[in-house]
């Protein structure tokens, strides 16, 4: 008998129909989504560490050019957990941001703002045995959108997390304290739970803040806990 | 209960993911002498090619297959990925996962890849059998020259079936 993965509550996700990001609009299913037993399928998943975080400068993204990016220099680290509690170990973790100025290396982005040669964007690591990772970057840069009149994305982090299986599987944003943005941004506010949205906010790290050379964020995500019986009821 | 946390909240991929999550061996699930194609488009509400997509895929495997693809749409809605068909598990017809994430999708959406030409087995798949019945065509693939056929709707008449996992 599996252990399944314990669903996730009403409103824990943004709503896929949301009126205020207007590309939801169409490309949101209209139909109600079908239950779907978790099976041998769902309760597996790839591990692909080994085979995607190739190079022992992955992790750090200030690293990756003959040169040192712009920008300011941070550490964000953290753990991947389980929601309960348990580390989830050797999971790979990715992440892609704009530079300092805001701007993405990809032929869509077309915010005047300048490229840095010495920037890519995209970083690799694997969570150690307490479920533990860590990426050295720059902070991100604000940049405008289409979506409204005079729209600004906070300055985030894109996460991709692979979990132990595909009931885990997770893409989100992380964001930084007391970003003036918040109140504007229809992405972050699709969250319609304050604590919610403070999930995806980091805390500033003294602790790991490394003296005369940078700032530290704390960054924790929470994946599924396994269902306490064995046996799924459907709701 | 103590030690409960809840969860992390999804956000959208956005438009820019290409730079971090797409690589070059990633739409191979698995290669070989039986390996096969899945391709299809990926279509919004007004039927149009959704250009900025990324299909994951993810079936179970033997030893040595990854079992997992990665593949991006491209600049017409397409996406491919190579690999072989899984067997069928138990009472369950061969299969494969799908999430689904684009600008403008909050959350991934999740489908299931069933094979039109696997009637016996998908009459009696117990996933299929939650599905109304008017709807299961979109979950079946079509046989083509070099594999299968596979479009995604997100929305619209012809919307594909999504599950909540």
């Amino acid at each position: 008998m599996h252990e399944g993965f314990r669903r996730d509550a009403p409103g824990v996700h943004p709503a896929l129909d949301d009126a205020g990001y207007k590309s939801t609009r169409l490309r949101h299913p209209r139909q109600p989504l079908v239950y779907l037993p978790q099976s041998v399928t769902e309760l597996s998943g790839p591990q692909l560490g080994p085979e995607r975080v190739t190079g022992a400068l992955d992790h750090d993204l200030t690293r990756q050019h003959a040169g040192e990016p712009l920008g300011e220099r941070i550490v964000v680290s953290g753990r991947v957990l389980d929601g309960d509690g348990r580390p989830i170990r050797d999971t790979l973790v990715e992440i892609w941001q704009a530079n300092a100025a805001g701007r993405y290396l990809h032929k869509g982005d077309q915010h005047p703002a300048p490229l840095d040669p010495n920037f890519s964007g995209a970083g690799r690591c694997v969570t150690d045995a307490n479920g533990r990772y860590e990426f050295i970057t720059i902070k991100p840069g604000a940049y405008p959108w289409g979506n409204h009149h005079n729209a600004w994305r906070p300055q985030h982090i894109h996460f991709s997390l692979l979990g132990q299986a595909f009931a885990q599987r997770l893409v989100t944003q992380m964001y930084f304290p007391g970003d003036p943005l918040f109140a504007f941004d229809p992405i972050y506010n699709s969250v319609r739970d304050p604590e919610g949205r403070a999930r995806m906010v980091s805390s500033f790290d003294l602790e790991r803040t490394v003296p005369d050379w940078a700032l530290a964020y704390d960054f924790d995500i929470v994946l599924r806990g396994r269902e306490s019986t064995p046996i799924e009821e459907e709701r | 209960m103590s030690g409960r946390l809840e969860v992390t909240p999804s956000q959208t991929v956005g438009p820019f993911f290409s730079i971090g999550l797409p690589w070059d061996g990633g739409p191979i699930a698995a290669d070989g002498p039986d390996a096969l194609t899945i391709s299809g488009v990926v279509l919004d509400g007004e039927g149009a090619p959704i250009p900025d997509a990324l299909v994951e895929s993810w079936q179970t495997a033997p030893a040595g297959i990854r079992g997992f693809a990665r593949a991006p749409t491209d600049d017409a809605g397409r996406y491919a990925i190579r690999t072989v068909k899984p067997p069928a598990l138990g009472a369950e017809a061969p299969h494969i996962d799908v999430s689904l994430f684009c600008r403008g999708l909050l959350h991934r959406v999740v489908t299931r890849i069933y094979f039109a030409d696997e009637q016996a087995a998908n009459a009696a798949d117990p996933t299929l059998a939650r599905v109304p019945g008017d709807r299961r065509e979109t979950l079946l693939a079509a046989p083509t020259d070099d594999g299968y056929r596979f479009d995604i709707h997100l929305q619209g008449d012809d919307e594909t079936v999504f599950f909540a996992v």
